[in-house]
């Protein structure tokens, strides 16, 4: 029995992180967008750390900001605590990483949602997508409800085909006791696309009256809080809370090496290949046996709960291995778990068959984002979220995709490596994926960016003129250091000294100065009595792209290498075991990859240089003939 | 399009070896490496026009040669094209490409400079397919040869290198994307011990470089056999074959010469021993232990036998001591054949009759000689540019270290540091086609434990 309930442009599934940009990306584009959730009480729901951004996680964030995102500005209103990470370790590397209030996070996305324009929510499972000719038209819900669409946008998370593992039990569920989704899987696999079984876990929530802090290392968070957004003003910003790190012992590994048996990871009962960047406890324990010591981290859920999260510490024994190996740590002797850890298997795809709009090659229309394309943590899904819902909802539009390469952000690396390298175990974002780190910094998100964001039409008008004149006023500072003389003097060369660089014999540009690893802009200021008083964020510009100069025109030399092989674009439907001489194994890959450029096809792996000089060969037959 | 090199020849020796050079910087980077006699400055030089001097490396003279000049779009590939001729020896060949390597051109991939004629117009399209047809079968067979490659002890050197280089860069993405875990800080001085320590072995590597050594220096031969069978007579037959000595290298001791001689393709670094014998003078006695070290030592060993009188106690011990690529040669083919050849038949099947005389045999021994090495016209030109491509990027490599410790030494922060690291890797990793990112993520995952 089934029912007609409606026509939208696009549909999303699964109000997850991803799922919650996809679908505000869509509607504020213009399209008719209709998000659905098994509950609505888990739309942007964080079922595992109660924290944004880290280590390249916090570059997607300023990322997606740009792009006309939400993240940032949810993470901005609802943090706890805020870190600049690796600071000291250079700007490439600085990561931003908040922890938020859990309940604070879900309530304030729910209601973006809410009020977005153009945009329902549904409470529903979707348990067909709806296709003819090759084409998405619809979805039907559990319930037999069918509504027509042009698009659809799959974000189901963990929840497809859900089943959660403590110890020995294991049942159907999705992540935080929701229900999982039970026929989508089926559905999709009838429609040509290809599922796989991934795993990942959570450790368990504790209470705090049962943790000695006492016993703990306290963690505080930055006095200088930098915001994500480039539209949150700074000065409303604060922290609210302490995090505290223990450390597991030979006791905690005793306990839980005696148990192993117990675990499904070892007993074979899980199949779904799990994170190698986020291994339980167990698995840290077994492979790491020489390391007597783990750490982890104790966070909290948020203001108004006495939940606490232990990082580090993720598991799928059983609760009471659990309890008896936690009360081992420092702090915790007494602890009271809450909820246990669990592993959780999920259906994902094989991002093999996507292409990188996030759209599937053999199915038009239909888009993944986020863990079901094979990546794991909330900024990778939502970073996805944006691609699929901009890409699907400009498709419909009639407009041109909105492509993001490797060189202009970790976004487009993320996309890029998923597409044309797929992944085997869930996908992590870090500074080492991407090869043009000093150029893709999460402080210049916004000039990398917003343009794009701006042209697409997620980025108003005013934030592109405040982007604008930030622009202009860096560009002018560095002009103004750059020609600024800077004669020796007794003050100035005394002070070099102090900060263990040579004196001044003759005179230099301020620009050079600056451009000592041993000094920095700011303590300059006293030796540049013309200086215009700028903001911090035009001030870290200035000295970024002084300091870092040499570095930056190499890599925006690699940069145009890379891009004029990518501008060289492969005809569609391209059917590359027809090309002569290509070799057999290269034509296979390119098939099943069918890369939208040269440089794509150079990325596949068992596609040598030989294949490629083929193909630009070929090309030019194809193009000049 | 970047300017690329090759040698344009069969790389084999020749009276005269070919160099291409191609590309927009093509007339640039000849400038650098060739000087005139007449002070013509290339740069200067018309197309279709040549001048008679010299390669040189750095101010160090290689070898004469004519340098020919095409201007684009008139010269076979279509772009600004500069053509060395020199002397057809394989290691001056080499030598010379090696330096317009080092002064920015890169090595041409297979069927580079036919691609490059078609897609500058200088060929019909419906020549096309044959290029394709070119690339491919070019490209497979480097392909085979860089695999075969991979088992030899050059490449292994660069491995180990880049091995460490990735421990270098693991440590640095470890350090960088969890700065929350629990895992060792990276210091300054350590990554810079680390830097400088890849950076003696890179270059040891380079010192060394045995490129093509087989092909270069010549297989390590020695001619052993009791006094009187012959050895001479096949050391100078050997010698005179062909006429082609390339170098002469002053023996060991008095009683060993060595020479390198080529005999047709294959180029033999031939040592004539002191016959051995049971004796009991001293000199001879320190004569033949160095024969008999020699024989553990090279690759081909040329045992003589007299074909004309039986098989001595002496010959007998002589084919007990042989353990590597052993040819017995049968002398004195042209007498009464007296020797009974069972023995010999045990230890191998390589048995070649000579006359020293008027030099039978000695295709025989060739074809032989060449089976046992596996070396075939293909061999020589691919595993010369598979060495020359190691070379190229070991020296890549070698820059950017360089770089990344001048950087530390600067008070640089490690992800700019990190960056240089990355580059220097990238040209090691570049040799097995594995992508940078990566091999550090696997790096990353298999030594640290990290992540929540």
């Amino acid at each position: 029995m089934s029912y007609k309930m409606g026509e939208f442009d696009v549909a999303v599934v699964g109000a997850g992180h991803a799922g919650v940009e996809a679908a505000l990306a869509s509607a504020r584009l213009g399209c008719r967008t209709v998000m659905f959730t098994i509950s609505l009480d888990q739309i942007a729901n964080m079922p595992c750390n109660p924290s944004i951004g880290g280590t390249a996680k916090g570059h997607l964030v300023r990322e997606i900001d740009a792009l006309g995102g939400e993240m940032g500005k949810a993470a901005d209103k609802c943090f706890i605590q805020s870190r600049m990470l690796n600071r000291g370790k250079g700007p490439a590397v600085h990561s931003l990483r908040v922890q938020a209030d859990r309940v604070m996070y879900h309530n304030y996305m729910k209601n973006v949602c809410e009020k977005q324009e153009n945009l329902c929510i549904k409470q529903a499972e979707v348990s067909e997508i709806l296709t003819e000719d090759g084409k998405i038209i619809g979805v039907r819900t559990s319930l037999g409800a069918e509504y027509a669409v042009k698009a659809v946008i799959i974000a189901t998370g963990t929840y497809l085909k859900g089943k959660i593992h403590i110890g020995e039990v294991s049942y159907e569920s999705g992540p935080d006791a929701a229900l999982p989704s039970t026929s989508l899987s089926q559905s999709l696999i009838d429609n040509g696309i290809e599922l796989r079984r991934f795993k990942t876990g959570t450790p368990c929530r504790v209470a705090r009256r049962s943790i000695n802090f006492d016993a703990m290392e306290r963690q505080d968070g930055d006095d200088d809080i930098v915001p994500f957004s480039f539209e949150t003003d700074k000065s409303t910003l604060e922290n609210k809370v302490s995090c505290f790190v223990s450390y597991t012992n030979s006791k905690t590994h005793e306990v839980i090496l005696s148990n192993l048996d117990r675990s499904p990871l070892y007993s074979g009962r899980i199949e779904g290949v799990g994170p190698r960047y986020c291994p339980s406890i167990e698995d840290k324990i077994v492979r790491f046996s020489d390391k007597p010591r783990h750490q982890l981290f104790v966070e909290p859920m948020g203001l108004y709960t006495e939940e606490y999260y232990l990082q580090g510490m993720s598991s799928s024994l059983p609760e009471d291995v659990q309890l008896s190996f936690l009360k081992t740590i420092k702090g915790l002797e007494n602890v009271e778990i809450m909820r246990p850890a669990y592993a959780i298997e999920y259906d994902c795809c094989d991002p093999l068959q996507l292409n990188c709009t996030l759209e599937f090659k053999n199915l038009q229309g239909l888009y993944g984002a986020g863990q079901f394309n094979g990546s794991s943590g909330y900024e990778e899904a939502a970073a996805q979220g944006m691609v699929a819902g901009v890409n699907a909802a400009l498709k419909i539009l009639g407009r041109e995709p909105m492509i993001l390469d490797r060189a202009s952000s970790y976004i487009g690396t993320l996309v890029d490596d998923l597409v044309t390298k797929g992944c085997s175990d869930p996908y992590r974002m870090m500074t080492s994926r991407s090869e043009y780190r000093l150029i893709l910094r999460q402080d210049n998100a916004d000039r990398r960016l917003m343009p794009i964001g701006y042209k697409v039409g997620l980025v108003s008008r005013e934030t592109i003129e405040k982007l604008e004149r930030k622009i202009e006023q860096i560009n002018a500072e560095i002009k103004r250091v750059s020609t600024t003389n800077v004669s020796p003097s007794v003050e100035l060369n005394q002070y070099l000294l102090t900060k263990d660089t040579s004196e001044l014999s003759t005179g230099c540009k301020m620009a050079d100065l600056i451009r000592r690893p041993q000094l920095n802009y700011v303590d300059l200021k006293r030796f540049d009595p013309n200086r215009p008083e700028l903001s911090d964020e035009v001030c870290e510009q200035v000295e970024l792209e002084i300091k870092y100069e040499g570095y930056i025109s190499k890599q925006l030399a690699q940069i145009e290498q890379m891009r004029r092989f990518e501008n060289k674009k492969m005809p569609e439907n391209t059917d590359y075991s027809r090309i002569r001489g290509l070799r057999l194994e290269a034509a296979e890959k390119l098939n099943r990859v069918k890369p939208l450029s040269l440089g794509q096809a150079s990325r596949i792996s068992g596609v040598s240089p030989a294949d490629i000089n083929l193909l630009a060969v070929w090309l030019h037959q194809e193009t000049e003939g | 399009m970047s300017t690329v090199a090759a040698i344009s020849t069969p790389n084999a020796p020749g009276g005269i070896a070919v160099i291409r050079i191609s590309g927009e910087d093509a007339i640039a980077v000849a400038e650098k490496i060739f000087a005139s006699y007449g002070n013509k400055k290339v740069s200067e030089m018309q197309g279709y026009t040549c001048a008679y001097g010299y390669a040189h490396d750095e101010g160090q003279r290689l070898d004469d040669c004519i340098l020919t000049v095409f201007r684009a779009p008139h010269s076979y590939t279509g772009e600004d094209t500069a053509e060395i001729s020199c002397h057809g020896g394989l290691y001056v060949t080499r030598r010379i490409l090696r330096c317009i390597l080092k002064n920015g051109a890169e090595n041409a991939q297979a069927g580079e400079f036919t691609k490059r004629a078609f897609l500058n117009g200088r060929l019909d399209l419906t020549q096309a397919e044959a290029v394709m047809d070119v690339i491919s079968a070019r490209g497979e067979r480097e392909l085979k040869m860089a695999e075969n490659l991979r088992s030899g002890a050059a490449f292994k050197k660069v491995r180990s290198c880049s091995d460490k280089l990735l421990k270098i860069l693991g440590d640095l993405a470890a350090w960088a994307d969890y700065p929350e875990d629990d895992i060792p800080e990276v210091e300054p001085e350590y990554l810079r011990e680390s830097l400088v320590s890849v950076r003696e072995d890179l270059s040891t590597l380079v010192k060394n470089y045995d490129s093509g050594r087989i092909i270069r220096e010549g297989i390590r031969t020695v001619i052993v056999g009791r006094p009187n069978v012959g050895k001479s007579t096949l050391f100078n037959c050997l010698s005179g074959f062909e006429r082609s000595i390339v170098t002469d290298i002053a023996g060991t001791t008095r009683d060993v010469v060595e020479e390198t001689v080529r005999l047709g393709d294959v180029t033999l670094r031939l040592a004539d021993t002191a016959g051995i014998h049971e004796t009991d003078d001293i000199i001879e006695g320190i004569g033949i232990g160095i024969a008999e070290q020699m024989i553990d030592s090279a690759e081909l060993v040329l045992a003589v036998f007299d074909g004309g009188s039986p098989l001595s106690n002496d010959d007998v011990d002589l084919i007990n001591k042989i353990n590597n690529n052993f040819i017995a040669i049968i002398n004195k083919s042209d007498l009464e054949q007296k020797l009974d050849l069972s023995v010999i038949r045990e230890k191998t099947e390589n048995i070649v009759f000579i006359s020293a005389k008027d030099s039978d045999g000695i295709s025989d021994l060739q074809q032989i000689i060449e089976t046992l090495f596996e070396l075939n016209e293909e061999s020589f030109s691919s595993v010369t540019a598979a060495n020359e491509r190691q070379k190229k990027c070991v020296d890549s490599a070698i820059l950017c270290i360089d770089e990344a410790i001048a950087a530390l030494d600067n008070g640089e922060l490690l992800d700019a540091v990190n960056v240089l690291v990355d580059e220097a890797e990238q040209h090691l990793l570049s040799l097995t086609g594995e992508k940078i990112t990566d091999a550090v993520v696997d790096e990353v995952f298999s030594r640290f434990c990290v992540g929540k």
